[in-house]
């Protein structure tokens, strides 16, 4: 029976779908990245109005001012689908869980010097709020943007988002219990420090345009955020004085950070590439949310590295406007 | 009087937790549908941590049930010991 | 995944409640009515978000760890499938028009699940809620994905699925699925969750799930059912997050349930109504039966659907207003649907036939009150028409249901000699529905259901040509210019199976091994 069969050749009568076919150049074999992406949407011919936006089409390119002539071009390097993102993602959660074991088993987190215990704490708890912030609005840039090159990636990344809040959570706990979540919740809420931060994430909250919420959250809030926290913060100055289980227990979100970059900048670069109405309007949104990031920025990197913290802030800056010029979006 | 039900895929994995369910469920029911293995009880059924550990030698997480679990029917309560399904309120 | 150590302080629940409820605030900088403007414009009133329970309490490690298990095993098969050309192992040829009916009609409402759990996975108020449904959001991107992938060897190798999504969003049977679910995601959030979590995947569920990957196990097809079961465990968190959502709706506030009645009455009748594909593909599509649909809707529908509105009558819930004339229909809608298709098969991208006299008697077996003397006669007579080189296809267009878009072939409950017309004036014209209960939904909600894009309106219209189609042009032919219009293969997808493309390939690739 198998001797017969490898004789016989059976040729496939195509190697795709059509709506897969017309954006990778022709009837080729297609990887699963395309197949999964490619003419998901629902694009023509709608039905009925959203009761809850009547002046848009269920999926329309109209919500945002960005225009482009195929939103596929809006493609994740990374080349996420499903399968590979949950698949990275469990490989990363079980060094995670190791790294937790593995300090959980030696005691490390009460090793640390109390002050820099409040210290991390202090800064890192009310940021479980700030990733929240980021969940929501990435769940709303898949909900309202256009395009499942662009949309699909957005609710991965807001789930990544609960991962890394939920990474803070468990930090919190091991090195507390329920009230050090709370009281980090009393920070965001009431400490002055916190105060600009909340108040950007919560203006964050309202923006209409999917795609500029995704430069102000992706870009330009996080793209400050996390070389601020992560790299500044935890990885040069906690794990120095002794708090290297801090640095193990948060490892998901410099790393996460470095490889989701790679894909909002792509999705940047290719918007901006598209035309100058384009760059203008994405620089416009840079400026606009860059200075408001850094003023927000400001206090909580003074209350995490003390004098450091504005040279700190300045030179992840500077950093940032090269992964912008990169992008196409030189002033 | 109805019943509460959940199915697996029948392999290798759920063996321990169908035999845990059946151990602790004595008015439980198999059957077993291409491919699944099902097991109804009138009212409720109880999956135990600890019973489905005692069989396997090792550590396990309730949550684990999620990679091979098909279909259930009833209402869901659930903490680090134990999975109950019941019709209950 | 042990957490044990950290566990003693809390329970399960208690650090689930830090790793979703806790995380949220109430804003102060913007107005939670501006942050949050969709929640209350239903009319349904929720006092207390503490109340929702989570049901299936993942964090997202847990969740990652176990889909990443599940993608692994699922796609070993599919690509074991592929290397093995498994499309041999099935059946007949016939069945691939069940996977035709899939990835045409089922696996793009997949898609607008994955869109619509992200808006209500944004714009509820209670966190524990958007955690559930965005990972809804996710999963239902899986399933429209592994779908995809599966299919995907089956359309390298038989025609009907290499332009599913086009004529997704053109061809008229497909604006049935399309209409149901832009429908769901149109309305507002707490309408989103009746319609798509209880009623489509907590009532009806399994009325989608058993025909068609019983189907696959029993035709051979192993990719669909390896796909189907590991899609399963999915749905058993969707199906408590259906089931959890009722309740918390109905125990929120008494003046929700009246609200929440009208919305149960109107997606199952929607649903059912959506159903009668799969109801046609089960009686009709698989050469290896095992289940009629009129089995399938008294164990699924009446006899699990009957224990839950009895469940449900503590809170003033009655079972939907269109339940006796679905439990009536069971005997009727496959054949009648099957009817439709062998006459509009010119139109529909997939391949029907006259059932053998095998098939024809186990037909009348599991429907002796029907079969025989309404649907029979008709199928026996397309046969000779057949054998007589007569094979008939309609070029007319049939009227549609201005709500749920079939056409009007549907019969009065207890007469199924009359089909059942009603009609609505509204403004300055006459809306046709084929039932009472498609016409009370458009009653109900006029504004909405006059924004129909019907495709027989629009073919009509002239909306259904090509850019630069000339109607006055000599030997016009309209309805090969739609076909255009829907860049179907004429002659290739569509057709009687008798003398297709798909018949003579798998006959081919299938002698050599015996």
């Amino acid at each position: 029976m198998n001797i017969d069969l490898q004789a016989r050749e059976i040729t496939p009568l195509r190697n795709t779908y059509d709506h897969v076919a017309r954006h990778i150049g022709g009837d080729k074999v297609a990887s699963r990245y395309q197949e999964a992406t490619f003419g998901a949407q629902p694009m023509v011919n709608f039905h009925y109005r959203p009761t809850w936006d009547p002046g848009h089409e269920l999926f329309d390119a109209g919500r945002s001012k960005i225009v482009l002539a195929d939103w596929y071009v809006l493609k994740d390097p990374r080349q996420f689908y499903y399968a590979t993102w949950t698949m990275t993602r469990a490989k990363q959660q079980d060094a995670m869980e190791s790294n937790f074991q593995f300090v959980e088993q030696r005691g490390m987190l009460s090793m640390m010097s109390d002050a820099l215990r409040d210290k991390t704490l202090e800064i890192l708890m009310p940021l479980r709020h700030a990733a929240w912030g980021a969940n929501m609005n990435n769940a709303s840039i898949c909900a309202y943007g256009f395009g499942t090159a662009f949309t699909a990636p957005a609710m991965f990344h807001a789930m990544d988002n609960l991962g890394v809040a939920q990474y803070l959570t468990r930090l919190g706990l091991a090195m507390g219990d329920a009230q050090t979540l709370d009281e980090g919740k009393q920070r965001w809420l009431e400490a002055p420090a916190w105060q600009g931060l909340r108040r950007l994430v919560e203006d964050s909250f309202v923006v209409q345009d999917p795609f500029e919420l995704f430069v102000a959250q992706n870009l330009l809030i996080d793209g400050l955020l996390y070389p601020l926290v992560y790299g500044a913060f935890v990885d040069d100055h906690v794990a120095l004085q002794g708090g290297t289980a801090v640095a193990m227990l948060t490892n998901f979100m410099p790393e996460w950070h470095d490889e989701s970059a790679r894909w909002i900048d792509a999705v940047v670069k290719a918007a901006a590439t598209e035309s100058e109405a384009n760059r203008a309007l994405l620089r416009e949104w840079s400026r606009h949310w860059v200075d408001r990031a850094q003023a927000a920025l400001a206090p909580i990197a003074r209350l995490a590295l003390g004098d450091q913290g504005e040279a700190v802030l300045n030179e992840a800056r500077e950093q940032l406007q090269t992964r912008l010029d990169k992008a196409g979006l030189k002033a | 009087m109805s019943d509460v039900f959940i199915a697996f895929q029948a392999n290798e994995e759920s063996r321990p937790v169908i035999d845990a369910i059946v151990a602790d469920n004595p008015h439980a029911v198999l059957s077993h549908p291409t491919g699944l293995v099902k097991v109804n009880a009138p009212n409720a059924l109880t999956i135990r941590r600890e019973t489905i550990e005692g069989l396997i030698g090792r550590s396990f997480d309730l949550q684990q049930i999620h990679v091979n679990l098909v279909t259930i029917s009833g209402y869901i309560d659930e903490d680090d010991d134990q999975l109950t399904l019941s019709w209950k309120h | 995944m042990d957490t044990r150590v950290t566990s003693k302080k809390l329970g399960l629940k208690e650090r689930y409640a830090a790793m979703t409820r806790g995380l949220g605030w109430e804003t102060t900088y913007q107005p939670m009515d501006k942050v949050f403007p969709y929640d209350k414009y239903e009319g349904i009133k929720i006092h207390d978000w503490d109340k929702w329970q989570d049901p299936f309490r993942l964090t997202m490690e847990a969740y990652w760890k176990y889909q990443g298990e599940k993608e692994k095993k699922l796609y070993a098969v599919i690509e074991a499938f592929a290397q093995n050309n498994g499309q041999l192992g099935v059946t007949d040829a016939r069945y691939i028009n069940a996977l035709k009916i899939f990835i045409q009609g089922v696996t793009p409402l997949e898609y607008y699940a994955h869109r619509g759990f992200a808006h209500v996975g944004r714009q509820f108020t209670g966190e524990g809620a958007r955690v559930a449904a965005q990972m809804q959001s996710v999963d239902e991107l899986r399933h429209y994905q592994t779908e995809t992938h599966a299919i995907s060897h089956y359309n390298k190798h038989f025609n009907g699925m290499h332009h599913s999504n086009h004529w997704f969003d053109r061809v008229w049977y497909l604006s049935v699925p399309k209409s149901f679910f832009e429908d769901a995601c149109t309305g507002g959030p707490f309408e989103f969750l009746t319609a798509v979590s209880f009623s489509f995947e907590y009532v009806l569920t399994n009325l989608l799930f058993v025909p068609f990957m019983s189907g696959a196990a029993n035709n051979g097809d192993m990719s669909t059912v390896t796909f189907g079961f590991s899609a399963q465990s999915d749905e058993s968190r969707h199906m408590t997050l259906g089931i959890e959502c009722i309740k918390f709706l109905l125990e929120q506030d008494p003046d929700n349930v009246p609200i929440v009645q009208r919305w149960i009455d109107k997606w199952f009748w929607r649903g059912y109504r959506l159903l009668s594909i799969v109801a046609m593909m089960q009686d009709y599509m698989l050469p290896k039966r095992v289940m009629s649909w009129k089995e399938a809707w008294e164990m699924y529908a009446e006899e699990s659907g009957g224990a839950l509105f009895k469940d449900l009558a503590r809170y003033g819930i009655r079972e939907p207003a269109g339940w006796k004339q679905a439990c009536e229909g069971k005997a009727h809608i496959s054949h009648q649907t099957w009817n439709a298709f062998y006459n509009y098969n010119a139109a529909a991208p997939i391949h029907t036939w006259v059932p053998s006299d095998e098939e024809l008697n186990w037909l009348s077996e599991k429907y002796p009150e029907s079969f025989d003397q309404y649907y029979r006669p008709r199928l026996e007579h397309f046969r000779e028409q057949q054998q007589a080189g007569n094979r008939f296809y309609s070029k007319t267009l049939p009227m549609l249901c201005n709500t749920c878009q079939i056409p009007m072939i549907f019969t009065e409950e207890g007469d199924a000699s009359q089909i059942c017309y009603r009609e609505s004036d509204y403004k300055a014209y006459k809306y046709h529905f084929c039932s009472d209960h498609c016409k009370s939904i458009f009653d109900h909600e006029p504004e909405k259901y006059v924004q129909s894009w019907l495709p027989v309106h629009q073919v009509y219209q002239g909306n259904c040509f090509k850019p630069g189609t000339d109607p006055t042009a000599e030997g016009f032919d309209p309805l090969m210019a739609v076909l255009d219009f829907y860049e179907m293969n004429v002659g290739r997808d569509n057709f009687d199976f008798e003398g297709s493309e798909d018949q003579k390939n798998f006959a081919a690739w299938k002698g050599d091994t015996k």
